[in-house]
């Protein structure tokens, strides 16, 4: 083979690598991806089923509910416009507690429910989840 | 007055660096004046001693707590450890980028100082690059972010390091990452260099090969740390999380890993040239790219110290201007890098080539992965990627990068039949296909990425160590030692990923005191939940007691933390070491009915992860040494003989 036919053939299958890359990380963005939702997006849209997504919003008053198992917690999230009841199980963190933010991670139910496997709250005083900071700063604005 | 004198040592290394561009350029424009060029290598040590005495000065004002300097008051305090007043020098944003030019420009005198194999001009345009790049991150220091700022009136005290970076551990995180980025620069001043010169070749490949190895090491010890300090630290139980942040470091090291393996064909048969080049560019703009996800304040997390736009935007600029100079000479100078040599579809350059090429699908794969959340943030569009687009995606390429970096040590150089090659695998490739059977058969339930990872593994483990079959242990090369050991850790660590992820137990209930929970082969009882006081913190400290079957009982103390500077809770695991895994536990919260939530897992050989971490790091730094060590030897047997 020729030196300048192996270049060649080295640069295409460089090209081939990096589009394939991108084809494949395309493909999985497709289904994978995450989606921040607020409760007011998802009573506008629709449900979005059988997709890991995120859900961000404030701990209504007094939703707070504790099973007799003592791991699994039932509470409301609420953007001033609609309201989604979650279930969790697992150790909640310490900043997480009613009139005060959330982001949970998990997936929607068909009945509109939702079932977080991770929970996102401020977890020190100079830390916010940064979906948060946004969607908290519309429904501010919105109230005013 | 130490704070002044550092400034004024920062713009007086700044204004060196200025010079060392300048002379570099004048000398390679000049070759009639020599003396020009030969300035450039003690310029380049003046700037590296006058900066690190400038750091000296930043660790000092951490030492005594001069809170009347801005950043030791926003990031310390009088009342911590001796150890986190000096790495809190380096725990902010200001203080690790004063760190990042500190280790780029002792890179720099140290290639003033040792490097003898490249051309002079080569040298001296490398070393210009070297200026050029110290100087952008001078102006960033010097212009948006001060680390020897006043603050008047001084406080009482400071403000504390944020409690999940108060651990011995993560002191040295940050300093063993940035030597990887800046060997990382290194190896692209080279580059630059080279192209400049138009010298690449074999010569320029062997300078520039200690640099790739040391900050590949240093990666790949940085990245381990920081995947055992999230396993331990976070109480959540996992190893790796595609955090951005993770992966800031990870794709600096799929480059360099790419890097490393054809800028040893460059050295050794002279093929590769143009692709090497571009390794070292890409490389380098992985690094740039890891600094500005970590620095800028793009991402919040606990490596987001300051969100200021004006760094973010400096940070961008930075980057952008050197990764596309750097491609822009690539693209101009390309033409001139003549072909090296040739090589047949099957042999141990195709096998490199084929390294090279998954290891850059995986690291396109994390880098749109990592960048799309930014991206589309900009559009204002919420979005977050996680393990179930990294797992499959990287997982699957991965495991073909592993077949492949098993059979390519077993092939020969130039040239190699297939039957010959399937001849050496012959072991490997067996042992491959009975644990493929096997551990369906065992285990019909797990994964397929676990599964088919088990499988690769034990086919890796094997084929990493058939170099050595026949041959006179103590005659083998150093760095032939360096490629076994760290190839046998990428199969052992695979090993621990898989094992874990397939056969991990999980507890999660809520007990009172003296209750017994199961959790794999263990069982845990819970004894009593105290207060205990720290040095700066205060908690509440379970005891627990657990068991294996009839074994002997012991003891575990999982803490809820609470600091007081800055007020921060944080959850400190238990996490006891056996043989063939670890249990671990996390203390949660006391429900309204006096019971508190545990949390507990076994994890099955969890260990190999980072035992084939460190393996990995080992064998670099055994190839390092190696081939340091026969040239030297070469060298002088060369001088002996002229």
């Amino acid at each position: 083979m020729k030196a300048k036919n192996q270049r060649l053939i080295l640069a295409l299958l460089g090209l081939v690598a990096v589009i394939g890359a991108g084809l494949l990380a395309v493909s999985g963005l497709k289904q994978e991806a995450a989606f921040f939702y607020a409760p007011g997006d998802v009573a506008a849209n629709g449900l979005p089923l059988g997709k890991a997504v995120r859900l961000g919003g404030m701990v209504a008053d007094k939703s707070i509910r504790h099973d007799a198992d003592g791991v699994t917690i039932h509470f409301v999230v609420e953007d001033g416009k609609a309201q989604i009841p979650v279930t969790f199980k697992g150790i909640a963190p310490d900043l997480f507690k009613e009139k005060s933010g959330v982001v949970a991670e998990g997936e929607f139910q068909a009945d509109g429910s939702f079932v977080a496997s991770n929970l996102l709250a401020k977890h020190d005083e100079r830390y916010m989840p940064p979906e948060l900071k946004g969607k908290m700063h519309m429904t501010d604005s919105l109230k005013s | 007055m130490i704070a002044e004198f550092g400034l004024g040592l920062l713009w007086l290394a700044a204004g060196l660096a200025i010079i060392q561009s300048l002379l570099g350029i004048l000398g390679l424009r000049q070759p009639d004046r020599p003396d020009l060029g030969d300035a450039v290598r003690p310029v380049a040590v003046a700037q590296a001693v006058l900066i690190s005495i400038a750091f000296a000065c930043l660790i000092y004002l951490f030492v005594v707590s001069d809170m009347s300097v801005r950043l030791v008051a926003a990031n310390s305090h009088s009342d911590k450890p001796m150890l986190y007043k000096v790495s809190g020098a380096w725990g902010n944003h200001e203080g690790s980028m004063l760190l990042w030019v500190t280790v780029l420009a002792m890179a720099g005198a140290g290639i003033a100082i040792a490097e003898r194999r490249v051309r002079r001009d080569t040298l001296i345009a490398t070393l210009m690059a070297q200026g050029l790049l110290a100087l952008g991150f001078y102006a960033f220091l010097l212009l948006s972010s001060n680390p020897f700022e006043r603050l008047n009136p001084a406080p009482q005290d400071g403000q504390g390091l944020n409690p999940l970076l108060q651990d011995p551990g993560l002191a040295f995180h940050p300093p063993t990452l940035y030597f990887g980025y800046v060997g990382m620069s290194v190896a692209f001043s080279f580059a630059v260099g080279a192209l400049i010169t138009r010298d690449v070749g074999p010569a320029f490949a062997r300078a520039m090969r200690p640099w790739v190895l040391g900050a590949w090491v240093m990666l790949t010890l940085g990245i381990t740390a920081g995947s055992y300090w999230a396993y331990y630290e976070l109480g959540w139980g996992g190893w790796w999380f595609w955090d951005p942040v993770e992966n800031a470091s990870l794709m600096p090291w799929l480059a360099a890993t790419a890097l490393l393996h054809s800028v040893t064909v460059l050295a050794t048969r002279d093929a590769l040239r143009a692709w090497t080049v571009m390794l070292a560019v890409v490389a380098f703009s992985m690094s740039m790219v890891g600094t500005f996800l970590v620095r800028s304040g793009v991402l919040t997390s606990v490596h987001a110290f300051a969100v200021d736009p004006q760094r973010g935007s400096f940070l961008l600029a930075l980057m952008l201007i050197y990764i596309g100079g750097a491609l822009t000479l690539f693209a101009l100078r390309v033409g001139t890098v003549r072909e090296g040599a040739v090589f047949e579809p099957v042999s141990r350059e195709a096998a490199l080539v084929l390294n090279n090429l998954f290891l850059t699908v995986i690291l396109g794969v994390v880098l749109i992965g990592t960048l799309y959340p930014i991206v589309a943030q900009g559009f204002g569009q919420q979005v977050s990627i996680g393990p179930p687009y990294f797992n499959p995606a990287a997982g699957s390429v991965a495991l073909m990068l592993v077949v492949v970096m098993a059979a390519g040590p077993l092939m020969r150089w130039r040239s190699d039949n297939v039957k010959t090659v399937l001849r050496r695998m012959a072991i490997p490739l067996a042992l491959g296909v009975v644990a493929l059977v096997l551990v369906r058969i065992a285990a019909p339930d797990i994964g397929v990425l676990p599964w088919l990872g088990l499988t690769v593994a034990l086919l890796a483990a094997a084929g990493s160590v058939a170099p050595l079959w026949k041959r006179n242990l103590l005659r083998t090369p150093l760095f032939t030692w360096g490629m076994v050991i760290s190839h046998l850790g990428v199969a052992v660590a695979m090993s621990g990923m898989a094992v874990d992820s397939a056969f991990y137990k999980e507890r999660l209930v809520a007990v009172n005191e003296g209750d017994t929970t199961d959790v794999g082969p263990f069982a845990v009882t819970l004894v009593a939940v105290e207060p205990v006081i720290g040095p700066n913190w205060t908690a509440l400290e379970a005891t627990m007691v657990a068991r294996r079957g009839d074994g002997q009982p012991f003891t575990l103390h999982p803490q809820a933390r609470n600091y007081s500077t800055p007020p921060t809770d944080t959850s400190e695991a238990a996490i006891t070491t056996h043989v063939d895994g670890q249990l671990y536990a996390v203390l949660g919260k006391q429900g309204q009915d006096g019971r508190w939530q545990l949390r507990l897992w076994w994890k099955p050989l969890v260990t190999f992860i980072w035992l084939g971490g460190a393996m990995i790091a080992l064998g670099g730094a055994l190839a390092l040494v190696g081939r340091v060590w026969r040239e030297r030897r070469s060298a002088k047997s060369a001088g002996a003989s002229a």
